[in-house]
């Protein structure tokens, strides 16, 4: 063993020694550095006192979009002065538990989603009654005013999807797939099938293990070599974009790959025109308002919406807006 | 067990056995006539199933299947089971990725750290089996756990996200992509390198258990751990060895992973461990460990590969995917336990 650890120490040194000369003089981090230089780094703007809001989600772990949501919720508590708490759970019990234990924490302000709403109903309504004020955020909107939040601010699936739709008329698409990487989830469904409601052509699911990348490219290849007249390709989320570009490379098709949701990549694609269109509900926005609204709420007792949905979305985004958003989602914020 | 000799000992003692017998006792038979018989079905059931191009992406889905198939299948050989392969694939790309970009250093120097990183915590997993003697179900699962919190730990933490940044501007970029991710054109077919990569390893993973001591090691701690120590087997390091032959291939994915998509989310790799475990299974290892062998983990994982994507070549409802690929496998499996029986009987 002792003649191991020797063996491991000197790879490392090794490793290091040679990694301080072998530098790659393009890319890195040096790049990301030299980019960053004048970036500024935010502070309170307001002297109100310093409350405490909670947002707990019902995102996976390692999940992109929500970690956009989450980096515009906490440059707004910055400014806001505001003590941020963040919790997820993609068990919508677990996420119904962090919501009583966000209650019981006496927090000033709740920001929730509502995935699952039956599983929600009895939390929220129990911050209700401890007079603590919920907005709900990105999924509910149906539900957000029956349960007494004050409002909800996100994208409505259904929508989105229709938006799709109609950008594939637009573009004289006949035949398009949408590539579902979550079996099960509603929101995925109500996307195709928005989709599916306002597209002139025929439309097809698949179905893959959102999990493991090879698996959706294959899947994608194999199906697109299967149904040669696919002439596009909508994919639910900005990772799964890239994949569905190898598969057309690897199945020598022709279909224009879309797909909901930003991010660096995307953005470039679309501005060197690889990706059609994406559409984007700016999860970022979705962060930020909620909460800038609780504390506007807090403060001045305002309340956007009148009772109904605030959309972030759904926004078209093509090539001719993509090289100016390149910038932001380099940085985490689109 | 039977191992292949070729040499005819002339010898009354020794039991002569015909060709057709031998071949009936091979452990991945039962699931060589499985899988035709699900190349058959989907030749008939999918059109274009057949052609070049889709039989090739049959094959890449399989030989990412399959990379991870052979170590995994030596390792429950050997009596053991790890259920930290599937997300190790996913840290060790994100190794290679973050030092690269982080150091501002030649693609190929991550590919490097990346390696002895991964080895060591497949080591890691060896030591704590040899060493405490607990379950390896324990031992992985508590692996399993800590690296998929380290993957999203160490990214955010580091990253400032929970997706690496791109790495494909870098020095280095293009030749590691090669070796681990490139196109080949083979007559006139695209072939993924991922299937040489997996050829390759089921070449050598054959090599290692059928003509070298440390394959009759393998087969004799997994069949009885207290037999193989009395008569002077190596046990422990052994098994360290099979936990950093899991780490290996391991890391060939997570570098294939890394360099063909380029950024790496590190929420990816749950549940893929149970993949690889069931193309084992399927390919005839027994989860009691002692029996089994790497081409049969080769034919799972092309069984695996065959049928999830089969099903959509014969674009099939998608909402019945996942029913039919569980019914698929158990078909496969009974079908593999029957002719495996049938041959044992006629031994």
């Amino acid at each position: 063993m002792a003649r191991f650890r020797t063996w491991v120490g000197i790879a490392l040194a090794g490793a290091l020694s040679v990694s301080l000369a072998a530098c790659s003089s393009t890319g890195g981090k040096r790049a990301e550095d030299a980019r960053k230089a004048a970036a500024a780094q935010g502070r309170a703007a307001v002297n109100t006192p310093r409350w405490t809001f909670a947002m707990i989600t019902h995102s996976g772990d390692g999940d992109t979009f929500w970690d956009i949501v989450q980096s515009g919720a906490k440059q707004a508590a910055v400014k806001d002065n505001i003590n941020f708490l963040y919790s997820h759970d993609d068990e919508a019990q677990q996420q119904a538990q962090l919501v009583d234990a966000a209650v019981d924490k006496k927090v000033d302000g709740i920001i929730v989603t509502l995935a699952k709403p039956d599983a929600l109903k009895a939390a929220v309504a129990r911050a209700e009654k401890a007079g603590i004020p919920v907005i709900t955020v990105n999924s509910g909107s149906g539900e957000s005013k029956a349960f007494g939040a004050l409002t909800h601010i996100g994208q409505d699936e259904t929508v989105a999807g229709e938006a799709v739709g109609d950008e594939l008329n637009k573009r004289g698409r006949k035949k398009a797939l949408c590539v579902l990487h979550e079996q099960g989830n509603v929101g995925h469904e109500q996307r195709c099938d928005g989709v599916a409601k306002t597209f002139r052509g025929t439309l097809r699911k698949l179905y893959v293990n959102g999990t493991n990348m090879p698996d959706v490219q294959s899947a994608v290849e194999a199906k697109l070599q299967a149904d040669r007249s696919i002439d596009s390709v909508v994919t639910l989320g900005a990772p799964y974009a890239d994949t569905a570009v190898k598969a057309r490379t690897d199945a020598g098709s022709k279909a224009e790959i879309d797909t909901f949701d930003l991010n660096a990549k995307v953005a470039a694609s679309l501005e060197d025109g690889t990706l059609g269109f994406a559409v984007d509900q700016q999860p970022y926005l979705q962060g930020y308002q909620a909460v800038d609204l609780l504390w506007l709420y807090k403060y001045n007792g305002d309340v956007l919406g009148g009772g109904r949905p605030v959309l972030t979305g759904p926004q078209i985004v093509t090539k001719d807006q993509a090289s100016a958003l390149a910038e932001y989602t380099d940085r985490g914020t689109r | 067990m039977s191992t292949a000799t070729d040499e005819k000992l002339l010898d009354e003692r020794i039991l002569q056995t015909s060709p057709l017998r031998k071949l009936l006792t091979r452990p991945e038979l039962g699931s060589v006539v499985g899988a035709l018989a699900v190349f058959v079905f989907f030749a008939v059931a999918a059109d274009g199933f057949l052609r070049a191009s889709s039989l090739s992406t049959v094959l890449y889905a399989s030989s990412t299947i399959g990379i991870m198939a052979v170590p995994v299948a030596l390792l429950m050989i050997g009596g053991e089971f790890d259920l930290s392969v599937g997300v190790l694939v996913t840290s060790s790309a994100l190794v290679s990725s973050m030092f690269s970009y982080q150091m501002t250093a030649n693609t190929w120097v991550g590919v490097g750290v990346s390696l002895l990183v991964t080895l060591a915590v497949g080591a890691f997993n060896g030591f704590m089996l040899t060493r405490t003697k607990l379950p390896s179900f324990i031992i992985t699962l508590g692996t399993f756990l800590m690296l998929t919190g380290m993957n999203l730990g160490f990214t955010k933490l580091i990253d400032g996200t929970v997706s690496t940044k791109t790495i494909a501007d870098m020095e280095g970029f293009p030749s590691a992509h090669a070796v681990f991710a490139s196109t080949l054109t083979l007559g006139g077919v695209d072939v993924k390198v991922t299937i040489l990569w997996w050829l390759g390893l089921v070449a050598l993973a054959s090599w290692i258990l059928l003509r070298t001591r440390t394959g009759n090691w393998i087969f004799a701690v997994g069949g009885n751990e207290d037999a193989a120590r009395a008569v002077g087997v190596p046990v422990a390091r052994t098994k360290i060895g099979l936990y950093m032959g899991v780490a290996f291939g391991a890391w060939i994915s997570g570098q294939h992973l890394l360099f063909s998509f380029d950024a790496v989310q590190s929420g990816e790799g749950v549940g893929n461990e149970l993949i690889y475990i069931i193309a084992a299974v399927i390919g005839g290892c027994l989860i009691t460990g002692g029996y089994g062998s790497a081409v049969g983990s080769a034919v799972g994982a092309l069984l695996f590969g065959m049928t999830s994507k089969g099903i959509v070549f014969a674009e099939w409802n998608p909402d019945w995917f996942k029913f039919f690929l569980g019914a698929m496998l158990l078909l496969a499996t009974l079908l593999n336990a029957w002719v495996r029986k049938r041959a044992e009987a006629t031994k």
